[in-house]
């Protein structure tokens, strides 16, 4: 009696698994199918693309890619993606450490309400804001410059770092930067050698999630630059309009422009999920 | 040398008043250790001292430098931290010599520094290890060894045993009378724990509600407390205290009546207090017998009893609701209810003023 009611739980534990296991897949292939499908398309002549049904089989052709390759520079828009989401997330850094460090160590009565704020900016529609800051740009000459792409995207990304940055501090023990205080160590010795290396996990999740925002960003890119700092987003976008819609080299373009990112973000998954998390994951 | 002279010392956060003017004098090789309950702002002036608070007002020499506004690293002070504060991303090596690196101490001089401290501290297997693959007391070792490297002026101690379980407590507790004595060094201590006061200190400050209440060597303190806190809080168990008023007086003391109704004369001066003054008078566990009923000056029944086995503990309550503790022998029979005797010396009773102040005693015999 017993051992068969052990069985019975052995055997609802096992279907309960396979349920969640099919449930996961399930949303994971959702998820990923319109990846999948513009992965396909891409290597599909433009009529395959076409055809209705969609076609699953077709013979697969590298046309659009060379057709791409042909028509536009794509290391260029690559270089102005890798430029601009590398420089705004070292500047975003830059800023964000010191910031989160005097935060979460010297916290203030207006503390909280400054991060909420910053966090708060977050949530206005950034058309709100295109006029005012086109005509910055214009006046400073930075329309279609990389360092003018660099500057708006660590602003935009700027509150997310400090606050990631800021959880994961808060989770370090004061008492370990007092202790390299009283050993001796000036601001910059205590960041430098002790809060980096015991906080790298999270920053460089931190690091992580503002190079893919950056990456991703579609908005101010295709506003603020028109050839010269076009990241891969514009890239795409070049392929949308101007002949009507060609759905493989739309596809092979996104795909190229994706790549990157997604071989990137696939290698270091793991920092990533850690850093999405906000450092609920220990 | 390292004298450190605290004067008029004050710490407030926004409106509240943490250190309420300390003055006090540390001398040269001493422990000195703060005691107080929690809140008492101990802790708040050994960071002060540190440097990792900021004073409010007063002053702080260390030796004949003033050290108010210095910042901590330029202090020549070393800390134990109550959570050890190790750094979790260096081996024990690196964490005894990172302050030496810091000040660009020549290599082969801290390696010479780190394994001395590590052999005093009795380290050195663990020398490539993190922290993370310590025990408790072993990390408790490690913090220590960080500041023995340094050679400081002064090492505070932040309640470093708080954290350890109690056979280790104990066992760190000696190693740390051994090492103050080895090193000769003048030391810091803060703790809540009063028998951590009374063994390692050559002088305890208590502190209370941010002022201090009494400076003396142990002995001072159990003997002859300023006040009833004082009093309340040294000695394990605690004092019993009983209200009572003044009957009589002359020079050879006060004559007291109890609440109970029991009369005696407690060799103390009366400094000013009249007849029908009401007093608190305190007495010490370890100076109460129990007897028989009839022979006891008081009469009382039996509560809780606590067998320590060496000890034994036991909690009487009067007829007139007051509850003393006594100190019996450790095979004390009495059961909770019995009715007991209990009998004093009046010469080992205490006496405190309405405004807690211990009143002084003609002559003391100890």
């Amino acid at each position: 009696m017993i051992n068969s009611n052990i069985l019975s739980l052995k055997n609802s534990r096992r279907l309960n698994t396979l349920i969640i296991g099919v449930f996961a897949w399930t949303v994971a292939l959702l998820i990923f199918f319109p990846i999948l499908w513009m992965i396909l398309t891409s290597f599909k002549t433009e009529i395959d693309a076409f055809a209705t049904p969609p076609q699953l089989f077709f013979t697969p052709t590298l046309e659009n890619y060379a057709l791409i390759n042909e028509r536009s520079d794509y290391f260029h828009f690559a270089w102005n993606s890798v430029v601009v989401s590398f420089g705004s997330t070292i500047i975003g850094m830059l800023i964000a450490v010191p910031a989160a460090y005097s935060m979460a160590f010297f916290e203030t009565r207006r503390t909280k309400s400054t991060l909420l704020w910053m966090l708060s900016t977050k949530m206005l529609p950034p058309v709100g804001v295109l006029v005012p800051i086109y005509l910055l740009f214009k006046d400073f000459g930075l329309l279609d410059t990389r360092t003018g792409l660099t500057v708006i995207y660590t602003l935009i990304n700027l509150p997310i770092m400090v606050w990631m940055a800021y959880t994961y501090f808060k989770e370090i023990p004061k008492e370990v930067l007092e202790a390299a205080r009283m050993d001796g160590a000036t601001v910059a010795q205590e960041i430098y050698r002790v809060l980096l290396p015991m906080s790298k996990g999270g920053l460089a999740s931190t690091v992580l999630l503002s190079l893919i925002l950056s990456w991703n960003e579609a908005f101010w890119s295709l506003n603020l630059t028109a050839s010269a700092a076009a990241p891969l987003t514009a890239l795409i976008a070049s392929y949308s309009s101007p002949e009507g819609l060609f759905w493989a080299k739309l596809s092979a373009v996104s795909t190229l422009a994706c790549a990157p990112i997604l071989i990137f973000g696939w290698i270091s998954q793991k920092q990533l999920v850690r850093g999405l998390s906000f450092g609920a994951v220990k | 040398m390292s004298n450190l002279t605290i004067k008029n010392l004050k710490k407030s956060y926004a409106d509240t008043e943490i250190l309420k003017g300390i003055n006090l004098d540390i001398k040269d090789h001493e422990f000195v250790v703060f005691v107080g309950p929690s809140g008492c702002g101990k802790s708040t002036l050994l960071r002060t001292i540190a440097g990792l608070e900021e004073a409010t007002s007063g002053n702080i020499y260390l030796d004949e430098r003033e050290i108010t506004d210095v910042a901590p690293a330029k202090r020549d002070l070393a800390m134990v931290f109550q959570t050890y504060a190790l750094y979790p991303h260096m081996t024990v090596r690196k964490n005894m010599s990172f302050a030496l690196e810091l000040a660009g101490t020549n290599k082969s001089e801290i390696e010479t520094k780190v394994n001395e401290a590590a052999r005093i501290l009795e380290l050195q297997p663990l020398l490539d290890r993190k922290p993370k693959e310590l025990s408790g007391g072993q990390r408790q070792r490690v913090a220590i060894g960080r500041s023995i490297v340094r050679h400081p002026k002064v090492f505070l101690f932040d309640e470093p045993l708080s954290n350890l379980d109690a056979a280790l407590r104990v066992q760190m507790r000696l190693e740390l009378a051994r090492l103050h004595h080895d090193l000769n060094a003048t030391m810091i201590y803060v703790t809540h724990d009063q028998i951590e006061a009374m063994t390692l200190a050559d002088k305890v400050v208590v502190l209370n509600q941010g002022h201090i209440e009494q400076v003396g060597t142990p002995m001072e303190l159990y003997h002859r407390p300023a006040n009833q806190f004082v009093a309340g809080f040294m000695g394990m168990p605690k004092m019993s205290f009983l209200p009572g008023q003044i009957i009589a007086g002359d020079n050879s003391g006060l004559q007291v009546q109890l609440a109970s109704g029991s009369k005696l004369e407690v060799p103390v001066r009366a400094e000013g207090l009249t007849k029908g003054s009401t007093i608190t008078l305190g007495i010490r566990p370890e100076h109460i017998q129990v007897t028989d009923q009839q022979e006891g000056r008081f009469k009382g029944r039996l509560d809780v009893t606590e067998h320590l086995g060496s000890d034994t503990f036991c909690y009487v309550q009067t007829s007139a609701k007051e509850t003393l503790t006594v100190r019996t022998p450790g095979d004390f029979s009495g059961r909770f209810g019995d009715t007991v005797g209990l009998n004093f010396d009046a010469a080992h009773c205490h006496l405190f003023g309405s405004d807690g102040r211990s009143l002084e005693r003609i002559q003391s015999n100890f």
